[in-house]
């Protein structure tokens, strides 16, 4: 069981208020994704959650019991950290056995459950190395076998990818998604990829100023995002803002288009610019197309083999049922 | 960039760092030299340096008056219970300063510094009173205290900076994983900063092992370390220079040993954390 509550939680640093008090329910089972620019208190939030901060009013409940002053250790929570946090003077072995040597167990069950992570987890032929000479995936996966041996009643991972090169993101992002499936236990995910929230997510919470933006599945996020902060943040390349008199033909005050809802045509269309730069994927191309009036240039989605050269002019057409409203606040209009 | 230096730049800078090290060492290589002279050569104007009879005259006389051994064995016990019981107290408060710091725990460790600059003939005789009425005069457990009391800020001072290239994350993932506090500082702490303990341990029993004020002061007989074997040499009148160059010699010898065979520990730790 791993049913999380906090309920009006509040933290401040002196007179610094980082989370203003602050809802959330995280349910049993459930893979929830922290997401939101750097400062904006969502590692904060879970080392809340942790019992590494103290909490400076409100509750924390986990599986409907008040955790709020436990210590950490008595919360029943593993922990992977950003710099993994190995214990450098022990083997892989005695550093996945430490959680549980600390839980005084036998040692014929510590390797029992030693084995039984170090298999899952690949790491069999490392056990009586120092992390010290294990590569970043490999440290990665002893940070995860430590945290489940202990079978906790949740996860936590605090940017637990930042520091891999970006093939092996993919992969341990796959790897930890497939942990989830076969443990099927709660786990908090704390990123500032919104690539990684979008994919690992059964919830994602967008966090802004220690505010909870709002909170809801990768595709709710994405089709209808709160506010336009939201908006910007969830979707890769960003959402397109336009202001003014454009906007206020949808009764706006902006509007936003994804670059994916944007139709390129040879004629007609409802914007007309000029191809700027151009960033070719393969598998997709996105230009930032200049238009005339518009302070910003457009980013534009199109099919991988697109013929289109700097300076040439483009003809667009927003999708009309993929266009969002907001109001002069940055709130979604209905 | 690397500086260009001219060869003869190098010669001239080397040949300074030269005479200025043998300048540093000269009183020692004195002394030890004078060790083996006779009391006459010892005071011989013009100084002798090589050609003189070696003897070893007054290494055997030093012995049969007085018991080596002995204050040998309180210098030993009085460097090294010092250190260990000052390390047994500075581990937690360097652990506290460095991982936990409040408002004023710069202020602390300022004023805990301050300490070492009040002279100690200041307290001299308050706490030579107190000892005096507690009946601890002349004893190893008080001046083992004393020692480890003088030393402390050091010894905090040097187990703080190395505590604060630990990064805090580990604590913190030994505080998930279920350690308690004393886990904590036994299991994760302490192993991972070996290093800096074993060089902190090693320049306060330096420290300690010269100490010359207290030991001189609170001492007379049984609680008598090798500095007051040296000083009971020390005589307005009479020829005792060799003498007493001999018992210098015995005293500095272990020291001198041990901080030889440590030095790189010892260097190490004096410039820990100097540079990031």
């Amino acid at each position: 069981m791993g049913r999380i509550t906090l309920d009006k939680v509040r933290k401040a640093f002196g007179d610094v208020e980082v989370i203003p008090p602050l809802d959330l329910t995280i349910n049993d089972g459930e893979f929830v994704v922290f997401v939101g620019p750097s400062g904006c208190g969502k590692s904060t939030l879970l080392r809340l959650i942790a019992g590494l901060e103290d909490v400076t009013s409100g509750e924390i409940r986990i599986d409907g019991t008040d955790a709020t002053h436990l210590s950490p250790a008595k919360r029943s929570l593993a922990m992977v950290f950003q710099s993994y946090a190995l214990y450098p003077h022990m083997s892989v072995r005695k550093n996945i056995a430490f959680p549980l040597k600390m839980a005084k167990l036998d040692q014929a069950e510590i390797d029992r459950r030693v084995e039984g992570a170090a298999k899952v987890l690949n790491l069999d032929s490392y056990l009586d190395r120092r992390p010290g000479q294990l590569s970043g995936g490999q440290r990665q996966r002893v940070a995860i076998g430590r945290a489940i041996v202990r079978e906790p009643s949740a996860f936590l991972f605090d940017e637990p990818l930042s520091n891999l090169d970006a093939a092996l993101r993919v992969g341990m992002r796959l790897e930890i998604s497939e942990l989830h499936k076969r443990l099927a236990t709660t786990m908090i995910y704390v990123t500032h990829d919104q690539v990684e929230a979008m994919t690992m997510a059964d919830k994602i919470v967008v966090l802004q100023a220690g505010r909870i933006e709002q909170v809801g599945s990768p595709l709710e996020l994405y089709r209808t995002p709160r506010n336009k902060f939201v908006a910007g943040f969830i979707g890769s390349p960003k959402m397109n803002f336009i202001d003014g008199a454009e906007a206020a033909k949808h009764s706006a005050h902006t509007i936003g288009i994804r670059p994916e809802h944007l139709i390129v045509t040879d004629e007609g269309g409802t914007w007309t610019g000029k191809v700027g730069v151009s960033e070719h994927l393969g598998s997709d191309t996105f230009f930032h197309v200049h238009v005339e009036g518009f302070p910003e240039t457009l980013t534009v989605r199109a099919g991988g083999e697109v013929n289109l050269h700097y300076g040439d002019t483009i003809h667009l057409t927003p999708d009309a049922a993929q266009i969002h409203r907001f109001d002069a606040e940055g709130l979604r209009l209905a | 960039m690397a500086r260009a230096v001219t060869t003869q730049r190098k010669i001239v800078f080397t040949a300074l760092a030269w005479i200025i090290g043998l300048a540093i060492f000269f009183p020692i290589l004195w002394t030890i030299l004078t060790s083996f002279k006779t009391e006459a050569t010892a005071i011989a104007d013009p100084p002798v340096f090589f050609n003189f009879d070696w003897t070893l005259e007054n290494y055997r006389v030093v012995q049969e008056r007085s018991d080596y051994m002995r204050y040998l064995w309180n210098s030993v016990a009085l460097a090294v219970g010092s250190t260990l019981l000052g390390i047994i107290i500075a581990v937690p408060a360097a652990w506290s300063m460095a991982f936990v710091p409040a408002k004023r725990t710069k202020d602390i460790l300022m004023w805990m510094l301050s300490t070492k600059m009040l002279p100690a003939v200041g307290v001299l005789y308050p706490i030579r009173l107190i000892l005096i009425n507690m009946g601890l005069l002349d004893s190893k457990t008080a001046l083992i205290f004393i020692l480890m009391m003088i030393n402390l800020p050091i010894i905090i001072w040097m187990l703080y900076t190395y505590f604060r290239e630990i990064p805090g994350e580990i604590l913190e993932a030994a505080r998930m994983d279920g350690a308690t506090l004393k886990d904590e500082i036994l299991y994760v702490l302490t192993p991972m900063a070996i290093p800096g303990i074993a060089s902190t341990v090693l320049l306060n029993i330096i420290l300690a092992w010269n100490e010359a004020f207290w030991t001189l002061t609170l001492t007379t007989v049984n609680a008598a370390p090798l500095t007051a074997f040296i000083a009971s040499y020390s005589s307005p009148e009479g020829l005792f220079y060799a003498k007493l160059s001999a018992a210098s010699t015995m005293a500095i010898a272990p020291i001198l040993i041990l901080g030889w065979f440590s030095q790189k520990q010892l260097v190490r730790g004096l410039t820990f954390g100097a540079v990031k």
